[in-house]
């Protein structure tokens, strides 16, 4: 099996591919289209600010790859965000491979923004999650987020519902770090290597 | 339910984790690589890992030791100590740590967090302040590992880091580390009441009780410890036990 990390200089990747070291499987980091198109599995990893990353994306000629990709892909927190349609976050136009808009979390005292830490999952709708329970623990750390709509495959609370993790096709993502949630972020990804 | 972390911290000299009493005083404590994996598996909910001696003698911080930490990781990593520039944080990145933690660099030139929060994004810059009680005068800011008064006031500086881009605070009070007698309740609770973004207790540790009122009292985000940790006298789960039983949200 040919899983490609997708390197679009996007923050912690390096902790994406220690964490499929530890389930035994050999990874390829790479900005290569024909590598990418290739590939039995996707993972696109991100952090950092949406509008630099589109940037980079464009740069590489990804943006317009990544659309038309048919094999199961896993998008990971700002990997998440940016395949919506815009993000309030610099004014940026994403990929658009999922309906919704990125948003800020309002200003609600007693929930400090960045959302940062432990939150537990809710509304588990999807394959992913096969062996999770409602109520588990992953590791979020974001400031902007995904509304509930449609393509909402789990849900956390901060203190309004957001995505947790969204579904389109073949196009998971999930908004928390899989690689940084301990024994259930390792079933994730066992999960969608599995798809 | 959001929860609040507890985060055992690695002070690391010359590849080995070690402990001091006010930032002085070290002993050693173990293999930091068995450390973290350990604690991961006990169910810490992130690491901070602290080159102390990166910034006194001015060399970078191991970034082997940090991959190596890393590797055994499934949860977040911060790594901090001597990170003074852009090239800095990548390489730590590159080798695993999922955040960096910055301290005399940021005081020296603060510009240098809203160029890493730019570059970074907020979610993986962590200001470190060192903060030191000096009657009359308050809560000042103290850098070069402790050994330099800046006589910033801790709350005007943390909030300035937070301003600029900062996505958490690490407030370590120098005048409760290492003593066990609590955390530092007063100025751990101005700067969490102060700035917009997560506030990280440490300092002071010596029972569970101390977690309790660090969170109920002082609005923090995550507590930190150190020695109580690496030498067994807490454990990491019955501590998460006794601060469910209080009331306080935590992840077991």
């Amino acid at each position: 099996m040919e899983i490609a990390v997708i390197d679009y200089k996007g923050g912690n990747v390096q902790s994406v591919l220690f964490a499929l070291d530890r389930l035994g499987v050999r990874a390829t980091l790479t900005a290569d289209p024909e590598a990418i198109r290739r590939a039995d599995k996707i993972l696109f990893p991100g952090e950092g600010e949406a509008a630099s990353a589109m940037q980079e994306l464009r740069a590489q000629g990804l943006d317009q790859l990544l659309p038309t990709l048919t094999q199961p892909f896993l998008g990971i927190c700002l990997g998440m965000q940016l395949l919506g349609q815009h993000s309030e976050e610099n004014n940026a136009d994403l990929l658009g491979i999922l309906p919704f808009d990125v948003v800020r979390f309002p200003t609600t005292p007693g929930f400090k923004v960045p959302h940062m830490g432990w939150n537990t999952l809710q509304q588990l709708r999807s394959p992913l999650f096969a062996g999770l329970r409602e109520e588990d623990y992953v590791y979020f750390v974001h400031s902007y987020y995904a509304p509930v709509g449609e393509y909402t495959i789990a849900e956390a609370a901060y203190p309004i519902s957001f995505s947790a993790a969204v579904q389109h096709k073949n196009f998971y993502a999930v908004q928390f770090h899989t690689e940084k949630s301990g024994p259930v972020g390792n079933r994730i990804l066992e999960n969608f290597l599995k798809m | 339910m959001l929860t609040k972390r507890i985060i055992p911290c690695l002070d690391v000299k010359d590849g080995r984790t070690v402990k001091g009493v006010r930032f002085e005083g070290l002993r050693d404590a173990g293999d930091p690589v068995a450390l973290a994996s350990r604690y991961a598996r006990e169910g810490a909910d992130e690491l901070v890992f602290l080159d102390i001696t990166a910034t006194n003698q001015k060399r970078a911080t191991l970034v082997a030791l940090v991959r190596d930490v890393a590797r055994e990781l499934d949860i977040p990593f911060t790594v901090g100590g001597g990170i003074g520039t852009v090239q800095d944080v990548e390489a730590l990145l590159m080798n695993g740590a999922d955040k960096v933690s910055i301290n005399s660099a940021a005081l020296a030139r603060p510009a240098l967090i809203d160029e890493l929060a730019r570059r970074f994004g907020s979610q993986c810059i962590v200001v470190a302040a060192d903060a030191r009680y000096h009657a009359p005068d308050g809560w000042q800011i103290y850098t070069r590992a402790g050994t330099h008064n800046t006589a910033l006031d801790a709350v005007h500086w943390c909030r300035e880091a937070a301003d600029r881009g900062a996505g958490e605070i690490l407030l370590t009070s120098m005048s409760n580390d290492g003593t066990k007698d609590g955390f530092a309740l007063d100025i751990t609770g101005a700067v969490s009441r102060a700035v917009g973004v997560p506030v990280v207790a440490s300092g002071g540790a010596g029972s569970k009780q101390d977690f309790t009122n660090v969170f109920q009292q002082a609005d923090a985000d995550a507590g930190l410890a150190a020695s109580i940790f690496h030498f067994g006298e807490i454990g990491i789960r019955e501590l998460k036990e006794h601060l469910r039983q209080d009331g306080i949200p935590v992840r077991l």
